[in-house]
């Protein structure tokens, strides 16, 4: 198979760009490594849909993220992904903020972000009662907004394979040859051959140029961690909007934000870090994101959380977004450094990489039978999010959508079983986790992970020990000794 | 099944509900009037992956393994005729006792009852509860998921293990993991003493040579598919049991088991806006195990974590037996409401409110300590100082539940009496052992 289109990397960046071009006439395929789409940035963030104010006008940032604002709520209500606008404030303490407030302000107006407004301490205690009392003022801006970022990404790779997009998961680009016009990247084992290539390969973004042949290439990454709390559902209205400090060289700082599942999340902290997939949580992060969170909210309860965890940003030598025509390999198109607003900006992005792509040379024609959901049918609604008729509706039809799997969140076995067949079926504990949200309430799995599974074991025919939490060496029971 | 005609809804079908309901029965209400609901695709609750025995010593008279005392239970339940609806989960509860539940059987329904009995249970804390730093590999489990694997889905969860938590979970998954081939290198305790019961540290962990680490605690976890090993280190006493810095230890396994408390399962009850109790987590109650909510009844682990499930068997039979007399029209008008306090070394009680009738009954008292004592006395005394019962014991622990009985005279003596309430305290006659 000769695809014209290969994208190495399945984070947002990859599968927004998939996506698109499913709606185009070209064969496209996506190679990645890990063993599920958007397990790397994509599915550790503060989950925001930046309004746009912050990035510095003129550059990508600031054009991507703020079209992407808009793209993205469109993509969630096609996708049938919630995207709940609840807006964001920069709170500043004292007078001494209020410059940088301002400058936020003049960077928003020129980014074209609508509905910014700086508002008094009044106001602001009106709308988050919760905030701390040395709040004076805040940039409010109407137009953020939270979504699931996996969420999202995973419902639009689903949309991509609907559409004819092949998905090659668990596939570690290492090599790479070019030979009259067509590239074959490798993993070591199989080869995809291609006569485009975009590298959205996030923290590893600036190897994976190298290894597709690139020689001096101008951008190096410095992976910087950033950890989180999430606490229970019962925090979740203690903020309406997202809540932000100002703006340091450090980053937009620890924020507190209510999650579109009902939760709080609090943090991030950035630290550089020698290995770009150290994704640990140490307790002197988890500490400093306590104190920046009390500083926003000083009666933050953060004897309510239920996980911890961290991600990595790629943080790159330039200010902006590097998105590029390679200068040196015909084709190829690298998505360099894209690190925040880049969750937000990746609808935009992906329209920008297919600008990339036609001036490369690549034709982009309209596809008649294009599908814009998730499946054939439609996209499948989870049973926890149907309305009580909805309900009874669907366990009458189905005893499956009767029998409940996870607790914390409502999962059913109806659900769990259409995830295993859904364009790319959820084959490990985590594909469930990150679909269904099985596994990522209270409980963290205590109770459904084994039911999960035995239910995945029973329906792919293995064993309850060749299933694992995210494939590789991640095993979750061996079989008794006795029966070796 | 004629839902219209269900007048009591037992939310949950382990120990406390099949007990609570088995009461109403035995106290003249129609079983088919009757429903269980159990999430489960069996009744039995958390006993049914507990196949170590000791249950049932004070209820029975005899050491029974955990499922052969909810079979028991199962067995009277069925011989009573009350129907018990497995697959089927409550999802919402109204404090007017609408139940919402879903099941294969009978779809998305919701009954209106005229009394409703929680016995939800308890889940288990997490390593997210605690903020155990480190990676996110496979092989991090609780003990009630380990047992699980082992004891049910017939598979082992790791091969070098490190259990956190020396509760009785947590002594007797180190026994099971080590009989099954496993090898457990240690179990840690954040606290300088086990909350466990001294005849499971020698049974489960001496006899096998496994190490109990007072005063440690797990802080960090490695590796990025599966468990490399943890960090361990011993916690200063003084400084609120904040890892010492320089104590580190790397232990190499596969596998971490938690064993570090259970949390009521009352997710239902906040929804329904009935009050729950901060020291216990779960709602507050008088002496039938009533509610705030008139109606709603509570027992079992779902309104405080119980060691001995023969207690759980009786706080469900008052539960049971009240709801029955209520539906059935019979509960006696209370004349007087008093609250009940903790005092000096006792951390909670349940009751937290005695309602008394015109001819009160007697009412034990159940209490945690909050610290371990030697030698003390425990009282119960009205807020005016008269004393209403009180015992002496040569140990107290906050492991073992306690309780004292006020007898029905005392009571009715309070009754044309001023009373401000009701207190349960210690009296340390010995000294406190550290
Ligand atoms: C702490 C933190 C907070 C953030 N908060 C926000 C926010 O609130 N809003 C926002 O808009 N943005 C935010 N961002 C930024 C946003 O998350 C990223 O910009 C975005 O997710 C990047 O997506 P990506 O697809 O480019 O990269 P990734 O999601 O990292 O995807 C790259 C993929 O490439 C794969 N890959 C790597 N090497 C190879 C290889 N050799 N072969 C095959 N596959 C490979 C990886 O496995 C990975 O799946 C945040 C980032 C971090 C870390
Ligand atoms: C791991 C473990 C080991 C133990 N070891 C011992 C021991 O050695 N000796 C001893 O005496 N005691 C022991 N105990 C204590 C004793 O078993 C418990 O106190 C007792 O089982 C509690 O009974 P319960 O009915 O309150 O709760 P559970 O047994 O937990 O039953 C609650 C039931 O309610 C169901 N449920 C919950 N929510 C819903 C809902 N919304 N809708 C429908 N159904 C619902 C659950 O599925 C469950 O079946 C142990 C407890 C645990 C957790």
């Amino acid at each position: 198979m000769l695809y014209d289109v290969l994208i190495v990397g399945a984070g947002c960046t990859g599968v927004m760009t998939a996506r698109l071009l499913s709606a185009k006439n070209v064969r496209v395929a996506v190679a990645e490594a890990a063993s599920d789409v958007a397990t790397g940035a994509t599915a550790a963030n503060s989950a925001i849909v930046h309004a746009g104010y912050d990035a510095k006008p003129g550059t990508l940032k600031a054009k991507l993220n703020v079209r992407g604002n808009k793209l993205m709520k469109r993509l969630s209500a096609q996708l049938g992904v919630e995207c709940k606008p609840v807006g964001s404030h920069v709170i500043g303490f004292g007078d001494a903020d209020l410059p940088m407030l301002e400058e936020l302000y003049r960077r928003g107006i020129a980014n074209g972000v609508e509905g910014l407004e700086i508002i008094g301490a009044d106001r602001l205690r009106a709308m988050e009662p919760n905030v701390s009392p040395e709040a004076t003022h805040s940039l409010w801006a109407p137009s953020a907004a939270i979504t699931c970022p996996y969420g999202i990404t995973i419902a639009a790779a689903d949309n991509a394979v609907t559409n004819g997009v092949d998905f090659y998961l668990n596939f570690k680009v290492s090599g790479c040859a070019y030979e009259d016009g067509v590239y074959a990247v490798t993993d070591g084992k199989k080869a995809i051959r291609a006569k485009y290539v975009v590298n959205c390969a996030g923290v590893h973004s600036a190897e994976v140029a190298s290894i597709l042949g690139e020689r001096d290439f101008p951008i190096e990454i410095t992976p910087r961690r950033g950890e989180y709390f999430i606490l229970d559902k019962v925090c979740g209205n203690l903020a309406n909007s997202t809540l932000f400090v100002c703006p340091s060289d450090r980053g937009k700082g620890i924020l507190v934000s209510p999650t579109v599942d009902g939760n709080l999340i609090v943090g991030p902290n950035a630290y550089a870090i020698g290995d770009a997939d150290d994704r640990s949580t140490t307790a002197e992060g988890l500490a400093e994101i306590t104190a920046g969170a009390r500083r926003i909210m000083p009666n933050v309860p953060m004897n309510m959380a239920i996980t911890s965890f961290a991600g990595v940003r790629s943080t790159p030598n330039q200010y902006d977004f590097y998105l590029k025509r390679s200068e040196q390999l015909p084709g190829v198109i690298h998505a360099v450094g894209v690190e925040s607003p880049g969750f937000a900006s990746s609808p935009a992005t992906a329209e920008y990489l297919a600008g990339l792509l036609e001036e490369a040379g690549l034709v982009l024609e309209d596809k008649k039978d294009y599908i814009p959901t998730r499946r054939k049918d439609g996209n499948h609604v989870q049973f926890n999010r149907l309305s009580p008729g909805e309900k009874a509706e669907r366990a009458k039809a189905d005893p499956a959508y009767g029998k409940i799997v996870c607790r914390c969140e409502t999962v059913t076995e109806g659900d769990l079983l259409d995830m295993l067949s859904a364009p790319i079926p959820a084959v490990t504990v985590d594909m469930m986790k990150k679909r269904l949200r099985a596994g990522m309430g209270r409980c963290q799995g205590g109770f459904c992970s084994p039911r999960v599974a035995a239910l995945i074991a029973e329906k792919t025919g293995c064993g309850l020990d060749r299933v694992t939490k995210h494939g590789g060496g991640s095993w979750l029971v061996t079989a008794r000794e006795e029966e070796e | 099944m004629d839902l219209n005609e269900k007048k009591l809804i037992v939310i949950g079908g382990g120990p406390a509900g099949l007990a609570a309901a088995v009461a109403a029965v035995r106290r003249g209400l129609d079983p088919s009037s009757i429903l269980v609901l159990e999430r489960d695709s069996e009744p039995g609750g958390i006993l049914n992956q507990c196949i170590h025995a000791g249950f049932g010593l004070h209820r029975f008279g005899e050491e029974l393994t955990g499922p052969e005392y909810s079979g028991r239970y199962i067995q009277m339940a069925r011989e009573a005729g009350i129907p018990i609806l497995c697959d089927a989960m409550a999802l919402e509860l109204t404090s007017d006792r609408r139940v919402t539940f879903v099941s294969p059987e009978t779809g998305y329904v919701m009954v209106q009852a005229e009394a409703v009995v929680l016995a939800m249970g308890c889940r288990e804390r997490t390593r997210g509860a605690l903020g155990i730093p480190g990676t996110r590999p496979a092989g991090v489990y609780t003990a009630g998921c380990a047992q699980r694997y082992v004891n049910i889905e017939g598979y082992m969860p790791g091969h070098r293990v490190v259990i956190l938590g020396s509760g009785d979970i947590g002594l007797i998954m180190a026994r099971r993991m080590t009989l099954e081939g496993a090898k457990v290198l240690a179990v840690c305790e954040i606290m300088p003493y086990s909350g466990g019961l001294a005849r499971n540290i020698v049974q489960c962990l001496d006899d096998f040579g496994i190490p109990l680490k007072l005063s440690h605690t797990v802080v960090k976890i490695h590796g990025r598919d599966r468990v490399e090993g943890v960090t361990i280190a011993a916690v200063d006493e003084a400084n609120g049991r904040k890892p010492i810095p320089g104590t580190e230890e790397f232990i190499e396994c596969d596998t971490l088991l938690l064993s570090v408390g259970l949390i009521p399962e009352n997710e239902l009850t906040r929804g329904a806006g009935i009050g729950i109790s901060r020291a216990t987590n779960g709602a507050d109650v008088n002496q039938y195990r009533e509610t705030s909510a008139p109606g709603i009844y509570a027992c079992g682990n779902v309104l405080h974590v119980h060691d001995l499930v023969d207690f759980v068997s009786e706080e469900a039979d008052i539960a049971g037996t009240a709801a029955a007399e209520r539906i059935l029209g019979q509960s006696g008008a209370v004349v007087k409401s008093l609250p009940v306090s903790t005092g000096f070394g006792v951390r909670y009680t349940v009751p937290e409110r005695i309602d008394l009738t015109a001819e009160p009954e007697e009412v034990r008292i159940f209490f945690r300590v909050s610290d371990v004592y030697k030698k003390v006395q425990f009282f119960v005394e009205t807020a005016e100082g008269e004393v209403l019962a009180k015992r002496a014991k040569s140990a107290a622990a906050p492991g073992e539940m306690e309780s004292l009985t006020v007898p029905a005279e005392k009571l009715a003596g309070l009754l044309d009496k001023d009373c401000g309430g009701i207190r349960v305290y210690l009296r340390e006659t010995g000294g406190q052992s550290k």
